[in-house]
């Protein structure tokens, strides 16, 4: 079999964001016919190669040709239609309309600019039908699950281009984490649809966190980190070790050093058990228990489930089973209000949207958390709340150490430390840390990480998310490995663990 | 931003990014305006120990709209909007004239009191409702506000029969339409309403929570913020303020008029908060910027009678303010319009769901 | 969810129709309209016992609902374009003052024929639509605060027309108005003929043009439309242009039903017209409704003013007491239903 032309070619692909390079010098190609898994941790350039591709973005370097002709997309529609189309997890939708109009808005066949409504209904049945798919297109879209929905976003992309339903214009599909909130039958039924597809000569970029669901459905992947190409394999050829490996970047031998960092041995009194906790599509019932001292590492890939179990500890999310004593009392977790009273805090992965008050100044986003749980009538005194802040921004070398600047207008590292200050303030017994040392840079990143260490000397639980492995085995005394929605393993840090025993832990999915 | 050397460029760039600068501003040009129409505009008269000028008439006059808009500016700062103020405006008027009219002795102090308290009591019972359907029931406030709107001058008007009811009670002039210490006394209510504003929101932490709420809900619910009370709250003291405003027009005027009373406040007053520089998506808000947002709303009514312009163009020039100042506020024709400095930035990420970093403080997508 | 693979096995039923009878009544987005239909026959029937013998029982009394209310009907039809695609027009009100008071001017001060004055009147306020429509969707302020304005400039150019009422004695005027169709049962005045007309044009494009499938798309989500590549400032703005035109249109039937141009004439209307398309079953956040809805909501007002007519002893605010329980009644209706929708 010849080497066949590939439908897309991206080469030197380079975006960049004022003080950021997200993509520097990426290729990537797509055969027809081929299911294609674009692989790597957060920040690695996925979702910015996506929306390079789909038009959302403009790029900076680097061309794209589709099917040997260069090509420049300046909006989605202009990719939709040259033959790339894109379903987002978020289904793009309009549920309030049929499922025939969905698949059809904006191309309804018309006569006169009369819609014709009995055409447009049975050849939507007609494409539906195609696919295999048992679907009533006269139904709204929005009485069906979201797995279903997500079916109709993707019968709706194969559809573009032509109106009468025939054979399909799309040549690439662009499945951006489709399967992150679908349960397994659902996942069959995308599967089977990607695979049919696939045989008719369609190309599919395929997004998913799901290292087995990789494993199942794609036949080649490309792995970015960094903004930078790491390797295109086929998929038989490249074990989970090796796919993991090559995501985070460092080969399990090399890391085997890191590790002389001692840590306090003796830990305290069960402070947090949770037992059985979890919440449907967000992660699988758990036991966890959390002493007193102890800084709990939790390991695995991007959209395994560590947030999502941070937040139940937290009552961000509402769990669906399960029950938290936190000095055995029983917690009821239905918001972060009942967390918060019982001394959890929680720092967010996500610093804009659920950290910081950006039009708020450093000295007010220091002291929400405490007056939050002060309530409006109690203010903390003058003195006593100007000597807090400038105790937190001088120990945390806040910068500016200035309490009146807008904290939006501060650096990332500095958000982050701010962030730390406000919960640090209220004294908590357990403080959930979710990737505080993303996006900042190296000096705040060791003073946050020895921040970490001398807190559990004082006695303050920490449960620690990050991305990368020695971070969490440098710090950790337990670390807890997460994989596909699962709590999958507990180990204790000791001597024998390792980044590499990690990483086959994820892999494997197993305690070994 | 760097350190701010003490030069005077630098103090004159202070003073322009002052939040308050703008609003002042204009308030000033628009009185000096009025100098070479009305020579003595600026001067005060004491006649039968009463003060007098055109000042001391703007500031009359602009009263209930000033209460008014200061209670909007919290219910705005939590991200919301209450359209049914002028309808509480009305009930209020319409309960404490009713219920003071059916006194034997209209002049009885207690009788007034309780007429007040009654009308003061049904204006935040309305506020509780409408805090009530926002953060209970999560209904968006422009609409949840809409009901009582709609049904309130109705509402006023069942209690006034219809009728312009008349009364003729001297304590009860006092509030909109005596004199105490030579000043109107209605001065003094605003000074200490809005003292007491300023006081429960800046010498408390509600100010801060308000804030907080309105510039991040769900960063606020992770810090254990309860917004659904400070909502209610919030609501409900802005029907109060409403229904101080209407006990103040009625007794201007010794009437309460169910139809009339309070016709478009809520569009001035959301107007005056809007000048005084608090964004309507909530967060930031300055109480001081509300008042002179009101003051300019009531100086340009003044303004347009004293130039001889015809007064029914007042309303058109309402919305030119209206358009100017909405124009001047949103990025995107602060982008179009001064041109690539503000492009260079906000052009690159325009993803749909990603602000980009320098995103500044106002988006108004959502 | 194995019920979406084509298996034998599975039955027809689909996972919409597996629900509880009540949360399938919930969720069937023709029960608003359903309830305001029923609402109406309900109170009809409750006049007719009530007023049989103050002559309820006379058709007219029906035919004279759409007589008395055409102008509000197509305002109202206007209204539910923008509140359909998500938006508010708070300037209903002040177009329809203004455009009585300008076509009363233009007729009876400057001596146009009504004939040219009634496209002028129409364009103004077309043109007054698009341009807050374009303001909105370029500058993206929000829509309340650009028909507020919008609100201000037209009441306030009606001012600038005169501050006094004039009336219309043009002979054309006069006989337009007092024209009536007969239909056996009764009579219906051309406000109202003009008004159903507008109402079966709204229903068509609604229903049977791609602009009116784009309104409910960007309704029923904003983003994805933008996303499924729909174009979506030509709608916003078309929309708002809609409604200024119907806004225009409802001015000149208010002036023939009153014969008068008024710089006060019809303040308020607005909330007359949201009230009516929220009471007929429009989602207030959008995507979500029938034009038809909006002629029950219309109906069950114009009937609440009626009843209290013939009640007699009844004042007239109590209509806008039953209005605004009906609106709050039709609120948690609406409420209700997205909440069930979201879990």
């Amino acid at each position: 079999m010849a080497e066949p032309q590939p439908v897309l070619e991206m080469t030197g692909i380079v975006k960049e964001f004022p003080g950021v390079r997200a993509l520097s010098g990426v290729d990537f190609r797509l055969f027809p016919g081929e299911i294609h898994a674009l692989m790597g941790e957060n920040g690695a350039g996925k979702s910015t190669l996506i929306k390079v591709l789909t038009g959302v973005y403009s790029l900076d370097g680097g061309t794209v040709t589709v099917d040997g002709k260069s090509v420049l997309f300046a909006s989605p529609l202009q990719a939709q239609q040259a033959g790339i189309s894109t379903v987002y997890q978020e289904v793009n939708l309009c549920p309030n309309l049929s499922v025939a109009e969905n698949i059809f808005i904006g191309r309804e066949p018309t006569r006169a600019g009369r819609i014709q409504w009995k055409r447009m209904r049975k050849e939507a049945a007609e494409l539906v039908d195609r696919l295999g798919l048992d679907i009533d297109v006269s139904a709204p879209l929005s009485s069906y699950p979201l797995a279903v929905q997500q079916l109709v976003a993707i019968v709706r992309s194969v559809g573009t281009g032509d109106s009468d339903g025939e054979g399909s214009g799309t040549k690439v599909l662009v499945l951006d984490e489709p399967t992150s909130s679908l349960d397994r039958d659902e996942v069959l039924e995308l599967f089977r649809l990607m695979r049919q597809l696939r045989d008719e000569g369609v190309a599919i970029l395929f997004v998913s966190h799901f290292l087995d669901q990789i494993y199942e459905i794609c036949d080649r992947m490309t792995v970015l980190r960094n903004g930078t190409l790491v390797g295109e394999h086929m998929v038989r050829d490249l074990d989970q070790v090796g796919l993991i490996e090559l995501m985070i970047g460092k080969a399990l031998d090399q890391l085997e050093e890191l590790h002389e960092h001692q840590l306090r041995s003796d830990v305290g009194e069960t402070l947090v058990q949770a037992e059985g906790l979890g919440r449907t599509g967000g992660i699988a019932p758990f036991d966890l228990e959390i002493k007193k001292g102890e800084v709990i590492g939790l390991a695995g890939l991007l959209g395994s489930g560590r947030t999502e179990l941070a937040r139940l500890l937290f009552g961000a999310d509402q769990p669906d089973s399960g029950k938290v004593t936190i000095g055995g009392k029983q917690v009821s977790m239905s918001a972060p209000n009942d967390a918060i009273g019982a001394g959890v805090a929680f720092c967010s992965e996500n610093r804009k949207a659920e950290g910081l008050v950006p039009d708020l100044t450093v000295r007010e986003n220091i002291i929400l958390a405490l007056q939050a749980s002060r309530g409006w009538i109690r203010p903390i005194p003058v003195a006593q709340r100007d000597e807090l802040v400038a105790k937190y921004i001088k120990a945390l070398d806040i910068r500016p150490a200035n309490p009146e600047a807008r904290v939006g207008q501060l650096s990332g590292g500095n958000q982050q430390k701010v962030l730390l200050a406000r919960w640090l303030i209220t004294q908590p017994q357990l403080l959930i840390l979710d990737e505080p040392t993303r996006g900042i840079d190296i000096g705040a990143k060791a003073e946050i990480q020895k921040l970490v260490v001398s807190l559990s000397e004082d006695g303050m639980a920490v449960l620690y998310i990050a991305a990368e492995l020695e971070e969490v085995l440098r710090l950790s005394h337990t670390i807890g490995v997460l994989r596909d929605r699962k709590l999958v393993a507990r180990l204790t840090n000791g001597p024998e663990i390792t980044t590499s025993r990690i990483l086959e832990t994820i892999a494997s999915g197993e305690h070994q | 931003m760097s350190t701010p050397s003490v030069t005077t460029p630098s103090r004159w760039r202070a003073l322009t990014h002052h939040h308050l600068f703008w609003p002042v501003a204009v308030l000033v040009a628009l009185l000096l305006v009025n100098v070479p129409f009305t020579p003595d505009f600026f001067s005060i008269k004491m006649t039968d120990g009463h003060l007098y000028g055109s000042l001391v008439s703007i500031v009359l006059f602009g009263s209930p709209l000033i209460l008014v808009a200061v209670g909007m500016t919290l219910v705005i700062a939590t991200g919301g909007i209450d359209l049914s103020v002028g309808a509480v405006v009305a009930i209020t008027g319409a309960l404490t004239c009713s219920y003071i009219s059916d006194q034997a002795d209209q002049n009885a102090l207690s009788g007034v009191f309780l007429a007040m308290g009654i009308g003061l009591v049904a204006a935040v019972v309305c506020g509780l409702w409408n805090g009530f359907l926002v953060a209970r029931m999560g209904i968006q406030p422009i609409i949840a506000t809409l009901i009582i709107m709609v049904a309130g001058r109705g509402v006023a008007q069942l209690i006034t029969d219809g009728q312009i009811i008349t009364i003729n009670s001297e304590p009860y002039k006092l509030i909109g339409g005596g004199y105490w210490l030579t000043l109107p006394f209605s001065i003094f209510v605003v000074a200490a309403v809005v003292a007491v504003t300023v006081a429960l929101t800046r010498r408390t932490a509600l100010g801060l929570l308000v804030e907080s709420v309105g510039g991040n809900a769900e960063a606020s619910r992770l810090v254990g913020i309860r917004s659904m009370r400070i909502k209610i709250m919030v609501y409900m003291f802005c029907a109060l303020c409403a229904g101080i405003a209407g006990l103040m027009i009625s007794s201007n005027t010794s009437a309460a008029d169910g139809n009339n009373a309070g016709l478009w406040i809520e569009l001035d007053a959301i107007l005056a908060v809007v000048i005084g520089g608090t964004s309507l998506l909530g967060g930031r808000f300055s109480i001081g910027g509300t008042v002179i947002g009101a003051l300019v709303i009531q100086t340009l009514t003044t303004t347009i009678y004293t130039i001889g312009v015809p007064t029914q163009t007042n309303l058109v020039f309402k919305a030119v303010v209206v358009i100017v100042v909405c124009l001047l506020q949103s990025p995107k024709f602060r982008a179009k319009v001064f041109g690539a400095k503000g492009r260079g930035k906000t052009a690159a990420p325009a993803a749909p769901a990603t602000p980009a970093d320098a995103a500044p403080k106002m988006e108004v997508s959502r | 969810m194995s019920a979406t693979t084509k298996t034998p096995t599975v039955p027809e039923g689909r996972t919409a129709s597996q629900a509880s009878p009540v949360a399938r009544l919930l969720g069937d987005r023709r029960l608003p309209v359903l309830v305001t239909a029923a609402l109406f026959l309900a109170m009809y029937i409750t006049g007719l016992g009530r007023y049989q013998n103050y002559g309820f029982t006379e058709p007219q009394v029906f035919l004279n609902l759409f007589i008395d209310n055409g102008y509000l009907l197509v305002a109202a039809v206007g209204a539910t374009f923008v509140i359909m695609s998500g938006g508010i027009d708070l300037s209903v009100g002040s177009v329809i003052g203004f455009t009585t008071m300008f076509t009363a001017w233009m007729v009876e001060r400057q001596g146009l024929p009504l004939l040219l004055v009634v496209p002028l009147a129409l364009g103004v306020g077309a043109f007054g639509g698009f341009l807050m429509g374009y303001v909105i969707h370029n500058f993206e302020i929000q829509p309340f605060i650009v028909t507020l304005a919008g609100l201000f400039l037209f009441r306030g150019l009606c001012l600038v027309i005169s501050k006094e009422s004039i009336s219309i004695s043009d002979s054309s005027v006069s006989s337009l108005a007092q024209a009536q169709a007969q239909l056996g049962i009764g009579f219906l005045s051309i406000g109202a003929i003009v008004a159903l007309v507008v109402l079966a044009v709204a229903f068509y494009v609604l229903h049977y043009t791609r602009f009116g499938r784009r309104v409910y798309a960007i309704g029923g989500n904003e983003q994805s439309a933008l996303l499924m590549g729909l174009p979506m400032g030509g709608t916003k703005i078309a929309v708002y242009t809609v409604s200024g035109f119907c806004s225009a249109l409802a001015g000149l039937l208010f002036m023939l039903y009153i014969q008068s141009g008024d710089p006060l004439h019809a303040v308020g209307m607005e909330l007359d017209a949201i009230a009516a398309v929220v009471i007929g079953g429009t989602l207030l956040t959008g995507g979500s409704g029938y034009v038809l809805g909006t002629l029950f909501g219309v109906l069950v007002l114009g009937l609440i003013k009626s009843l209290i007519q013939f009640e007699g002893t009844l004042s007239s605010w109590w209509t806008k007491i039953a209005t605004g329980v009906l609106l709050c009644a039709f609120i948690l209706i609406q409420r209700a239903m997205t909440a069930r929708k979201q879990t």
